[in-house]
């Protein structure tokens, strides 16, 4: 599955790095940043939760 | 476990819906809104929706696509008007009954209202969207209470060319959540850019042509919004049997509490804005009203609806918000609420960059920050999370500004902070 980010969407949360802290990381200003495009089945529970708690619906997972 | 109903489709109801579908709930899951539209965010409403830079679509938490995968019962555009835990059924405004095994409230609250003639409120799209349109450039707008959405919405006048004047009745904004020094902080952010704030007052009806205060003088206003806080929409709960006061009490699971003798009624979570639930990390009941915790508590919920009793897991988060005022990002975790004390442990107050630790009791349980890195905030969300004992974390060096008092220690320090 690929990951979608939209860093204009991000509130800086940092859920996504507490979720998935493999795929996501934060700038110097919060905004989250995308390590890992890709993601295999083992990483694929992590990020599903990071989308399910990402405030700003800013994390998308798409089919490939 | 076949039939699972969700009443609201917010944050925490979606949240709650996609949980079960995830943990391979394949029942009938039926998603009820009382708004007539898909589920959207609305941290945005009082922020880029209201200053136009966003229009409503960007605020639609799911597309079509994704939501209709969910394979829901969509019911939108129609409240849920009755419990009748004996039948395990949930009636509709529009005369329909759902019966249903396992039962997710999530409905929310609704602004809390001030006598007097209509004025604005800000919590749908519907609302914020009206308030949009009466904001230009010369318009005096009133706004009442100076909690995070009328700072926000004040801010946001401000922007667009408002003649704003916030009125407060505490001594600062926020005092009783943030304390007095970072309290002050918000003030001069407002004053600085020329918002009329003005604490101390109380606001005791909205007239046709502005606010009454009340020692009697009025304040003409040609718009005013009325930001005073939110009431939880329990109403329809009521003759339930659930135990109800100030939201929807639940224990640690987020199940929620029956009166005397409990009714056979399925099993019946709570989460989001309408839940005050047992937090065990704080030790305290709790009802928050920030979008990550709805989220949070709407996965938590859902998990436990479907865990076997033993296998449930009590929600103890550290509840986080964030708020942008001007050019500031506010970012706060934990439970302020309360505190015995707050000291400045990076940066500084005057700088606008800082983060502020705060303590209840012997504990740090909450952390307070503007303009600051993750890095620096990240520890003292941890120090939250695991229960950290305040004079084992908080080393405070004394801010530059004040170092010319010598050499305070870190105690000393916090003594002074702590004087309020």
């Amino acid at each position: 599955m690929k990951v979608e980010l939209e860093a204009d969407k991000c509130v800086a949360s940092g859920q996504c790095v507490l979720a998935a802290m493999d795929v996501f990381d934060q700038d110097d200003d919060g905004i989250a940043i995308l390590l890992e495009e890709q993601v295999g089945d083992g990483r694929l529970d992590d990020v599903k939760e990071a989308v399910a708690l990402c405030p700003a619906a800013a994390i998308r997972l798409v089919e490939q | 476990m076949r039939r699972i109903v969700v009443v609201g489709a917010s944050a925490a109801g979606l949240a709650a819906a996609e949980t079960l579908r995830r943990e391979g709930y394949d029942g009938t899951l039926t998603l009820v809104g009382d708004e007539p539209l898909a589920p959207y965010d609305r941290p945005p409403l009082s922020k880029q929706l209201l200053a136009g830079e966003w229009e409503p679509e960007r605020l639609t938490l799911r597309t079509p696509d994704a939501l209709a995968a969910l394979g829901l019962d969509l019911r939108l555009g129609v409240a849920a008007t009755r419990l009748e835990p004996a039948g395990r059924t949930v009636e509709l405004a529009d005369g329909s009954a759902l019966p249903y095994d396992g039962l997710v409230i999530a409905t929310g609250v609704r602004p809390r209202r001030l006598p007097g003639e209509g004025p604005h409120v800000l919590r749908t799209l519907d609302d914020a969207l009206t308030l949009r349109e009466r904001l230009a450039p010369g318009r005096r707008l009133v706004v009442v209470g100076a909690g995070f959405l009328g700072a926000e919405a004040a801010a946001v006048a401000w922007r667009l060319g408002c003649e704003v004047t916030l009125l407060e009745p505490a001594p600062v904004p926020l005092a009783h959540a943030v304390g007095l020094e970072v309290g002050e902080i918000l003030t001069n952010a407002h004053l600085e850019r020329g918002v009329n704030l003005r604490c101390g007052v109380t606001v005791t009806e909205v007239t046709e042509d502005g606010v009454r205060l009340a020692d009697g003088e009025r304040i003409q206003a040609d718009e005013v919004l009325v930001a005073v806080g939110s009431v939880p929409n329990t109403e329809w709960l009521a003759g339930s049997g659930l135990t109800v006061g100030d939201g929807v009490v639940c224990d640690e699971y987020c199940e929620a509490a029956w009166g005397s003798p409990r009714p056979e009624a399925g099993e019946v979570y709570a989460a989001g804005d309408v839940a005050r639930w047992y937090n065990p990390l704080f030790g305290t009941p709790m009802r928050i009203e920030h979008r990550t915790t709805a989220a949070e508590q709407g996965v938590a919920a859902a998990r436990n609806l479907l865990a076997a009793p033993r296998a449930r897991k009590p929600f103890a988060p550290v509840p986080y918000f964030w708020s942008d005022q001007y050019d500031m990002k506010i970012q706060a975790y934990g439970y302020l609420r309360g505190h015995d004390a707050v000291a400045v442990v990076e940066g500084d107050l005057a700088d606008r960059r800082f983060v502020a630790a705060y303590r209840t009791g012997d504990r740090v349980t909450g952390a307070l920050a503007i303009g600051m890195p993750p890095k620096a905030i990240r520890p003292w969300r941890q120090a939250i999370a695991t229960g950290a004992v305040w004079h084992d974390s908080v080393r405070t060096t004394v801010p530059a500004a004040e170092s010319d008092r010598g050499n305070t220690t870190a105690a000393e320090h916090l003594e002074e902070l702590t004087a309020e």
